[in-house]
């Protein structure tokens, strides 16, 4: 028997043969011989190794390296690198498939980590347009559980002991607004579900009822045995219309069900749900301007009290909850009170759930317990700022709400902290911003958004956020004067506390929120006629830098008013008194020598 | 649909039996699910479910396609899970029409889960 320095293994089981392993075999005797290895290297035809799906399969001892997916001309690879030179060939090597145990858990992915999902716990996870998927889930157990083993008022009850607070955005407990609804006098007596997510930015309410409409009908169905309504309004945006006909499905799948409707469930307890769209004003997703448009009136709040448990829809006692906050209901009467309380922090329970968008790497959707820190949301499950850029600010709570810095992204979130620091929790709007975003633009961004909104029923809110816009798009124009910060501070007072409703009350948030933490850069702006993220495109130069500067002479050739001179071969200069700033330079140089600051 | 449930019993069984049906369905049969929420179509989930169906049919494969809604992760949409006896759920993200071939082929058909598409799993 010979003595081999190695063995060369070729597959020849059927797999293999079929992909081509007689030839492997052939070219490697043609190769073996062409280095004068046949004495050294013995070549084995083997059976099968079962691996086909990797074939031609190639195998060399002593070693045991396993070659995959061998073809014709990676066999001179093989004999020269492995056999000659006893380098392994790594790109044919067999690599370990992946398989269900090394993929990561959702809750190992840092993602998912800090998150804890109850409202949202089958969003993304059953089909939204199979009511028996919900029911699986353990959807309406909790509507059966109030209806045949609880009193109203012990409902009323388990949803005060929860400690649960409106997610609209204000933090009113629920429990106690559903008792003042229920105490009212009036026939009949409504519900209304508020869909009207109008902040940009934000898809809490839409993500809810895209991905579970039953447990927002659900939530209404409880709320309304409690109450003691028989009536049901939701109000959605038109915009949504997705979320539109997934719940007019829903509410006819559960009306076919026996789970709304009349005697739901054998009981004698009935109620109606009919779906409202609304056409996209900002200020209907105020309850009273909401209430005006679904009654087909023109969408204008109007003034408080009464209030819309005495007064609301036609004049009768009216319950609103923010679609969030009814999809919180179910999991409360099925879990317990206790179980709900558990979660979040003294004053604040339960879980929010944030539309995370702007300047972050995993923008999308999240529920974290309340409590946990802006800082933990942005970095841990936001995974920061991408793009190697610095973290500048974030807005939370939409065009009311307010811009926080750096140094309060370690308070907790719960309705206190957050008004507090000059924000509020909103409805869950998280807009990131990086270091390219100027602040007095941003400002800008949502005065102008809620001038664009403002119904113009009272006079704060249609003349002072005119007003107010007028001074910011004067500091963004580097006209401002020192003055005009206080100016600003004073007219935003007064619309705080003079506005009619929520809109125009929390309008100045921005402006106040970054007057506080950003003072600097509204200085720079009007002393230094400056804008530090290069934003503001009036108080911008070209300036063309010289050490990079050739000479080169493209830049003086699109220059469409000849404000740059200069000699060829030699630095150029931009004269500012004659640039348009169109930036049609800086586009054309080749060295990027022309900077705007 | 099941008709009207006229008790809380009735209520209970359904539950009961769906309950068994999904977990059921989670452990002996193959399905795949598409994030169709709005941000998942914007990210072209409505080309990935056509790609999904053309190469099932192609394949003349009988497999549960099926939706859901917005998982949170919108970044990563398309969002794909293929749930397999014995592998739980896997989610692919970012799928286009063109990795549905690899998908069903490596995954569906053969088990084998597509690494460099691959994010995470549920159970």
């Amino acid at each position: 028997m010979e003595i081999y320095r190695a063995h060369v293994l070729v597959c020849g089981g059927t797999g293999c043969t079929s992909g081509g392993s007689p030839r492997i075999k052939a070219l490697l005797e043609e190769e073996l011989a062409k280095n004068g290895l046949e004495k050294e290297v013995n070549l084995v035809v083997t059976g099968c190794h079962g691996l086909c799906e990797m074939g031609p399969l190639v195998i060399v001892y002593p070693e045991g390296t396993m070659y995959v997916h061998v073809q014709p001309d990676d066999v001179a690879d093989i004999v020269e690198e492995h056999l000659l030179k006893g380098r392994i060939v790594e790109r044919l090597l067999y690599k370990e498939p992946i398989t269900a145990e090394r993929v990561p858990q959702y809750r190992e992915l840092p993602f998912y980590h800090k998150q804890k999902r109850t409202v949202l716990r089958n969003c993304g996870y059953i089909n939204p347009e199979i009511i028996e998927e919900y029911i699986g889930r353990d959807g309406y157990s909790a509507l059966g559980k109030a209806l045949i083993e609880m009193t109203s008022d012990e409902v009323i009850q388990e949803v005060l002991d929860s400690g649960l607070r409106g997610r609209g955005g204000a933090g009113f407990p629920t429990g106690l607004k559903w008792g003042f609804c229920r105490k009212a006098t009036g026939e009949p007596k409504y519900i209304v579900c508020n869909g009207d997510e109008g902040d940009p930015g934000a898809f809490m309410d839409r993500s809810i009822l895209e991905g579970d409409p039953h447990r927002v009908l659900e939530g209404m169905a409880i709320g309304a045995y409690a109450i003691g309504a028989s009536e049901a309004v939701i109000y959605v945006r038109a915009e949504y219309p997705l979320a539109v006909r997934r719940l007019h499905l829903a509410v006819k799948e559960a009306e076919e069900m026996g789970l709304l409707g009349d005697n739901i469930l054998g009981t004698d307890f009935s109620l109606h749900i009919r779906i409202k769209e609304g056409a996209g004003a900002f200020v209907c997703g105020e309850e009273t301007a909401l209430m005006a448009s679904i009654m087909g009136q023109r969408g204008m709040p109007w003034p408080r009290p009464p209030f819309p448990a005495n007064s609301g829809l036609w004049g009768k006692p009216t319950n609103i909850n923010n679609v969030e906050t009814w999809a919180n209901i179910p999991d409360i009467l099925l879990r317990g009170a206790d179980w709900f309380a558990s979660m979040g922090t003294e004053k604040c329970k339960g879980t929010k759930v944030f539309a995370l968008t702007g300047n972050v790497q995993n923008t999308g959707l999240l529920e974290v317990p309340m409590g946990i820190t802006m800082r933990e949301i942005i970095y841990d499950i936001g995974g920061g700022v991408p793009g190697g850029r610095k973290f500048k600010a974030v807005q939370i709570g939409g065009p009311s709400g307010g811009c926080l810095p750096e140094s309060q992204l370690d308070l907790p979130v719960d309705y206190e902290s957050l008004t507090g620091a000059g924000a509020i929790m909103g409805s869950g709007g998280l807009v990131v911003m990086d270091d390219s975003n100027c602040i007095v633009d941003v400002a800008r961004f949502f005065l102008n958004f809620t001038r664009a909104e403002s119904c113009g029923k009272c006079t704060p809110c249609r003349e002072g956020i005119m007003r107010m816009l007028e001074i910011l798009d004067r500091i963004s124009a580097g006209e401002g004067k020192m003055e005009d910060l206080d100016l600003l501070e004073r007219t935003a007072r007064i619309i705080q506390d003079t506005a009619l409703c929520g809109l125009g009350q929390t309008a100045p948030n921005p402006i106040l929120s970054t007057l506080r933490y950003f003072r600097d850069e509204y200085e720079a702006h009007i002393k230094e006629k400056r804008c530090p993220a290069g934003v503001c495109t009036a108080l911008l130069t070209y300036y063309i830098k010289p050490d990079l500067c050739r000479g080169c002479t493209a830049c003086t050739k699109v220059c469409p008013v000849g404000a740059i001179t200069g000699e060829r071969k030699e630095v150029h200069v931009i004269d500012p008194e004659k640039c348009i700033k169109c930036g049609a330079c800086a586009e054309r140089c080749p060295f990027d020598a022309i900077i705007l600051a | 649909m099941t008709g009207k449930l006229k008790n809380l019993d009735d209520l209970r069984r359904l539950r009961d039996e769906t309950k068994r049906v999904m977990e059921d369905r989670m452990a002996s049969e193959t399905k795949i699910i598409v994030g169709m929420g709005t941000c998942g179509i914007a990210a072209g989930a409505r080309e990935v479910m056509t790609a999904i169906l053309e190469e099932l049919d192609k394949r003349q494969l009988s497999v549960n396609v099926l939706q859901t809604g917005c998982i949170g992760m919108c970044q990563n949409e398309p969002l794909v899970d293929i749930v397999r006896p014995e592998q739980g759920r896997i989610t692919y993200g970012r799928v286009t029409p063109q990795d549905v071939p690899r998908i069903v082929g490596q995954h569906v058909v053969n088990g084998q889960i597509v690494e460099d598409l691959v994010i995470g799993r549920t159970d």
